[in-house]
């Protein structure tokens, strides 16, 4: 995780400790995700078809009516979980690669979005949420009077 | 961190596939698809990510002893100027190698919300089985 809080605790030891935790937290990781970056669960691409913005992540297996999906102004946050099928006490695992856990993630668009008229989908594992250009920010032409 | 914070997830970067394990032969990149395996007393599930990928789009390939799927993804619209990109769109190819307890014949594949499971049943005679003692 990119952001680090300060904990205000500034001697030696709790520094020590701090930091012995964290390695601890970036082995557990890599141990759970041998395919780990840096980078943020899901990830997510933003797309602009001149009329609308359109944001997609990839959730294979995630239902898409179990996302919290809310735009407030320009910001688009999309809350979920991605549980996965875990095997019984008598079943052993030969890989573990698929994340699971649960994710927020929030998005400002570029431009004034129409907020009332957003509208998500899902397809094969692909979630798009499309969020047209509000009226004010399309592009016109303005005519020159003469 | 919180707890909240530990338990959200972090990661997962596609892998492309290497330029060492074959030339690409199609346009266009190629992930290894993330898979779990599970292995119980009946046989073997493995599930495999393939998001965006349709069913008529996914082949699934067993030729001796080898297992490999092979999916493509549809193309976006090309009037879809990307504007911020955290990952890259392609297809999927990986290959696995099936242990000879697995039962070829019975083995069967659904595919749904981008997720592959392949349920791969152990032949009878790898299967656990109790010995009754006769009095």
């Amino acid at each position: 995780m990119a952001l680090i809080r300060w904990l205000g605790e500034d001697d030696l030891i709790s520094r020590m400790n701090r930091m012995q935790r964290e390695m601890e937290d970036r082995f557990r990781n890599l141990w759970r995700y041998p395919s780990s970056a840096t980078n943020v669960y899901p990830p997510m691409n933003v797309y602009d078809d001149g009329e609308s913005f359109i944001v997609r992540a990839e959730l294979p297996g995630v239902d898409p009516a179990s996302l919290d999906i809310s735009v407030a102004g320009d910001t688009l946050t999309v809350k979920g979980k991605r549980e996965l099928e875990s095997g019984d006490d008598k079943s052993s695992y030969h890989r573990r690669e698929r994340s699971r856990g649960e994710f927020r993630r929030a998005f400002t668009m570029p431009d004034h979005v129409d907020n009332a008229n957003v509208v998500a989908s899902a397809k094969h594992g692909v979630l798009e949420i499309r969020l047209p250009r509000a009226e004010q920010a399309k592009q016109r032409k303005i005519e020159v009077k003469s | 961190m919180t707890d909240k914070e530990k338990k959200e997830l972090e990661v997962s970067k596609k892998k492309e596939i290497e330029a060492q394990s074959g030339e690409p032969t199609r346009e266009g990149v190629v992930f290894v698809p993330d898979v779990d395996i599970v292995e119980t007393e009946q046989g073997i599930t493995l599930y495999a990510d393939l998001p965006g990928v349709r069913k008529e789009d996914l082949d699934i390939d067993i030729r001796e002893g080898v297992l490999a799927l092979t999916a493509t993804v549809e193309p976006l619209p090309a009037h879809h100027r990307i504007i911020y990109r955290e990952y890259d769109v392609g297809g999927f190819q990986r290959r696995f190698t099936l242990g000879e307890k697995i039962d070829q014949g019975k083995i069967s594949a659904e595919l749904t919300h981008g997720v592959l499971v392949l349920h791969l049943p152990k032949a009878e005679a790898h299967k656990p089985r109790k010995i009754e003692i006769k009095s």
